[in-house]
């Protein structure tokens, strides 16, 4: 997939193929299957006529379009898109248009990519399964009755259903690996400031991090290139040109150290538990030297990120007040207008959230709560250092287990939170991860193996996510969807 | 207020930057603009939009930091959280446990000293303006919100309890008026709101070493309210005490109307700011490098420009010598120090200078201040010389201050013009015609007789002559 991807690119910038054509390509395929799947809440598809239009003019006008010329790519709804509703799937922004571009898309825009729409979410980015959408959930391509993950999960659908080759997501404590090993496709989370969250819809901001979704290692290479790199619109984007990963996908992992983390592999269902295995076998067998490694402290992960992104969160959404954008609802004094609003514009799990968070904050409870929680995200920033003291790599299940029916842990936020419990512990270190499809569970659905790195060890992540690509059983991503569904027929 | 009573008053002084751009954007900081085109996705708080630190902001902060005596340290932001239709997000970026500078103090005209705690950076917010019965926000039919001054730079600057009278309040306001203005920090204009001082009063029996409760007052738009609601407060307080009622931890407001204070909101209904630190931004650490190049460009503060003017218009040795220190005072905080240091340097009598500057030349500052010290040292000389009375000097100044020009210009156009260099001349040769033993005298060299000589031709002249042109003339002629 990834070759034939980066190849229309190519044929597109020696005028081969036009942009236009790929373009109604996709919104074909979207027309089709988006009703059963709803990975968009909004298709641009006139803006993207246009943009591919213009693609198309350049290269006839000679000029060099970037290395994404042409190619459809799908936003995640919290990414800012000039003159074009950005809603975050929630009531609260209700007709709100930003007046600019995030740094991602104005640097998509000159690589050439063609913007096709903006793909649902779980409100706010607050969700594992994009059931908390204010305008209805994604559904699994693979199985329109399973979840397709979250907070992404439109993002992901969207690779996953052939709509676009590749997406940008959001990922605070999981929200791209999850849906991504959920829908079979590739996910990366960056390191911490290697892409400008200039843009973004903050969630949490010290762990959001936006990243590529697509069907492919190289896919995302490519992606992440175009994308990442040092912006002064950031003050926490790292001082550094973005990371070299496309020239090293083909370089193997002999002699790489590989360790399978223990606390993340124990508890996770037998299939997945399997999958990750045979994952670190067939890394050994390709000439890594794959052993057991420990991280204590990321058993306590969830606990710091259920604490830490709520507080963040909390005053992060406090904007949302009705004075000045989105949804207003009327009333007699201004407390009584901030309350009705908020009432009538969040969704339950954002205003879980921000209860969690406001009181985590609160005078008497910070230090207990909020304080404890970024020490223990010390504990686990050097738990991870002392682990890739010995690996250059580590391995470990993205999610506990395969995608889940809709609704099923709806009712239970809990059960829902228990499903990032591999993805947090890298996001609270600020460490790049990705997660690869590597077959399937029992039930046939797709299992992403996560590959985690050290900060900035990107290159080493993608050498090792490129290896597993090459070594996983049986067809991923669209392909996989394909057969599945051809299968079921 | 009464002998056996001490009042405790500890101010917190909120100064506008004078920055270029805002604390956290590159919208422009400009006061008076039409209202809300300052502004852009970050200091409107958009969703998405993220904060960079203006590091103009930052060295403006160390400036008057380096002034008031401060550690400079490493200092991180942290959010403030609360809900106010005119902070755009929610919450307001503030240093807080960690401030930029820490640990200062301010020494006022009469040697006293005042403790500065910290002066700290955070961002303005914007301005509403309640529309319709009053002017306060539970009675507005409409609030009008201008979101030019969010995000502005501020300096809070907080002083210790160590203040004990409301002269020494308006005087500590005053001194940290002109550091801010010296370092270039801020115009620090109360009553456009660049600078704007919140009080903590308490009062406890005199010789007490304990702090009573204390009352902090808001919404002081001058110096004189300033002086007049911490009077009124500490008098409140000490009433209550005496009639053996507690005083309470409150937010005061200060009715400049009714001359007094009243409750805004207790302490039970106190916001919950829930500070954690700011994650879109960076810890600030200036560097040593920095710090030392604030150092070594820092500006010349009141206290020692005082003492160079003080210096430069005594007369040497002289008991009455000395120039008013009120004057003095009140030149280096209007910045007509330099203005009368020139003058006097262009050969102004020092006095008269430091006269004119603060009587005439002070009511309108602003145009002083462009005032050419060597166009005002020749009228203040046509003055000293008798070319102008004392009248038409100050008539000649006015002009100068309005239009600009030449003095001499201006003397001749408004027919103040005294005597010509001929007609001088002429009344000289004239007298000495008429006193031909005293013109024998000086040439024989007595050094008595040129005053009588001096004298004569003053009274020709009715004073209108020059008494060093005269000698300048007398010893021409003795050859």
């Amino acid at each position: 997939m990834s070759e034939a991807v980066l190849a229309l690119a190519q044929a597109v910038r020696h005028g081969d193929r036009s942009a236009r054509e790929l373009t109604e390509e996709r919104l074909a395929a979207i027309a089709t299957a988006e009703p059963e799947v709803h990975a968009f809440n909004l298709v641009t598809a006139d803006a993207a006529r246009a943009e591919a239009d213009e693609v198309d003019r350049r290269v006839a006008a000679g000029e060099d379009v970037g290395p994404l010329a042409g190619l459809p790519v799908a936003l995640k709804d919290n990414i800012c898109t000039r003159g074009v509703p950005t809603t975050c799937s929630s009531r609260i922004l209700d007709g709100w248009r930003p007046p600019y571009d995030a740094t991602v898309v104005t640097r998509l825009r000159s690589a050439g990519a063609v913007i096709v729409g903006k793909t649902n979410l779980d409100e706010f980015a607050m969700g594992s399964s994009t059931e908390n959408s204010a305008f209805g959930p994604t559904r699994n391509p693979h199985d329109p009755s399973r979840v397709p993950g979250g907070s992404s999960g439109g993002s992901a659908a969207a690779v996953a259903a052939g709509f676009v080759p590749m997406a940008l997501g959001s990922d605070t404590g999981g929200s791209i690996r999850q849906p991504a090993a959920l829908c079979g496709v590739v996910g990366v989370k960056p390191t911490y400031g290697v892409v400008s969250r200039y843009g973004l819809v903050a969630f949490a901001s010290s762990l959001d991090q936006i990243g590529p979704l697509t069907g492919s290692v190289a896919d995302a290479a490519a992606l992440l290139e175009v994308v990442a790199g040092h912006d002064p619109e950031d003050s926490t984007s790292l001082a550094e040109p973005a990371p070299t990963v496309t020239s090293v996908l083909g370089d193997g992992v002999d002699g790489m150290r590989v360790g399978v983390v223990a606390e993340l592999i124990d508890g996770v269902a037998p299939d997945v538990a399997a999958r990750v295995r045979q994952a670190a076998d067939a890394l050994s067998s390709a000439g890594a030297r794959v052993d057991e490694a420990s991280v204590p402290a990321a058993v306590h992960g969830l606990s710091a990120y259920y604490l830490i992104a709520p507080a963040e969160a909390s005053s992060n959404l406090a904007r949302y007040d009705g004075v000045r954008y989105g949804l207003r609802v009327e009333a007699p004094d201004i407390t009584a207008m901030y309350t009705a609003t908020r009432s009538a514009g969040f969704g339950s799990e954002v205003k879980r959230r921000i209860m969690l968070g406001t009181y985590a904050l609160s005078a008497g409870y910070y230090d207990a709560y909020y304080g404890q929680a970024q020490r223990v995200r010390t504990l686990i920033i050097r738990s991870f250092d002392a682990a890739y003291a010995r690996f250059d790599a580590l391995l470990a299940p993205t999610t506990p287990t395969t995608a889940f029916a809709l609704g099923a842990k709806t009712a239970d936020p809990l059960a829902m939170y228990l499903t990032d419990v591999c993805t947090v512990p890298s996001s609270l270190a600020g460490h790049p991860a990705m997660s690869v499809p590597f077959g399937s569970g029992d039930d046939g659905m797709p299992v992403g193996v996560q590959v985690l790195a050290p900060a900035r060890g990107e290159a080493v992540m993608f050498r090792v996510g490129a290896a597993l690509e090459a070594l996983a059983p049986g067809p991923t991503g669209v392909d996989a969807v394909r057969s599945r569904r051809e299968a079921v027929r | 207020m009464s002998r056996e009573w001490e009042m405790v008053v500890g101010l917190e002084v909120h100064c506008e930057l004078s920055t270029a751009t805002k604390l956290f954007c590159s919208s422009r900081n400009v006061f008076g603009d039409e209202p809300n085109t300052n502004v852009c996705p970050v200091c409107l708080g958009l969703p998405g939009s993220l904060p960079v630190l203006n590091a103009g902001a930052v060295e403006l902060a160390m400036r008057v930091g380096d002034a008031l005596h401060c550690e400079i340290r490493p200092s991180i932001f942290h959010r403030k959280n609360y809900f106010y239709p005119d902070m755009p997000k929610d919450y307001q970026i503030s240093q807080y446990d960690e401030p930029i500078n820490v640990a200062g103090w301010l020494e006022l005209a009469d040697g006293s000293r005042v403790g500065i705690e910290r002066a700290h950076l955070e961002e303005d917010t914007g301005k509403t303006t309640h529309v319709g019965r009053g002017g306060r926000i539970h009675e507005a039919t409409e609030s009008l919100v201008d979101y030019n001054r969010a995000g502005v730079p501020l300096l809070e600057i907080v002083s210790a309890p160590d203040i004990r009278s409301a002269d020494q309040a308006r005087v500590y306001v005053g001194e940290l008026r002109g550091i801010l203005i010296a370092t270039g920090a801020s115009d620090a204009r109360m009553e456009e709101g660049s600078l704007r001082v919140d009080a903590n009063v308490s009062v406890r029996p005199a010789g007490s070493a304990e702090l009573g409760t204390r009352a902090e007052i808001k919404n002081m738009n001058s110096l004189r309210s300033l002086g007049r609601a911490i009077e009124h407060e500490a008098e409140r307080q000490v009433a209550l005490l005496e009639a053996g009622e507690p005083v309470a931890q409150e937010t005061r407001h200060w009715n400049e109307v009714e001359g007094r204070t009243s409750s805004l909101r207790s302490k039970e209904e106190a916001y919950d700011y829930r500070y954690f630190p700011e994650p879109d931004l960076l810890p600030v650490a200036p560097d040593p490098a920095w710090i030392s190049k604030v150092r070594a460009s820092a500006a010349t503060l009141p206290a020692e420009r005082r003492a160079q003017l003080s210096a430069a218009a005594s007369d040497d040795g002289k008991a009455d010598g000395e120039v008013p220190a009120g004057l003095v005072a009140t030149l280096v905080e209007l910045d007509l120090d330099g203005l009368v240091l020139g003058a006097i340097d262009a050969g102004a009598e020092p006095k008269l200078a430091v006269n004119r500057a603060a009587n005439e030349a002070a009511a309108r500052p602003d145009a002083a201040r462009k005032l050419d010290p060597r166009a005002f040292a020749a009228l203040l000389s046509m003055e000293t010389s008798g070319r102008l009375s004392a009248t038409q000097a100050k008539t000649v100044l006015g002009v100068m201050l309005e239009d600009g020009g030449d003095p001499a210009d201006i003397a001749r156009g408004r027919g103040f013009e005294g005597l010509s260099e001929e007609a001088l001349a002429g009344v000289v040769d004239s007298v000495l015609a008429a006193n031909p033993g005293e013109w024998q005298r000086f040439q024989d060299g007595d050094p008595k007789v040129s005053q009588f000589l001096v004298g004569q031709v003053m009274r020709e002249t009715r004073g209108k002559a020059n008494g060093k042109a005269v000698m300048a003339l007398l010893a021409a002629r003795k050859g």
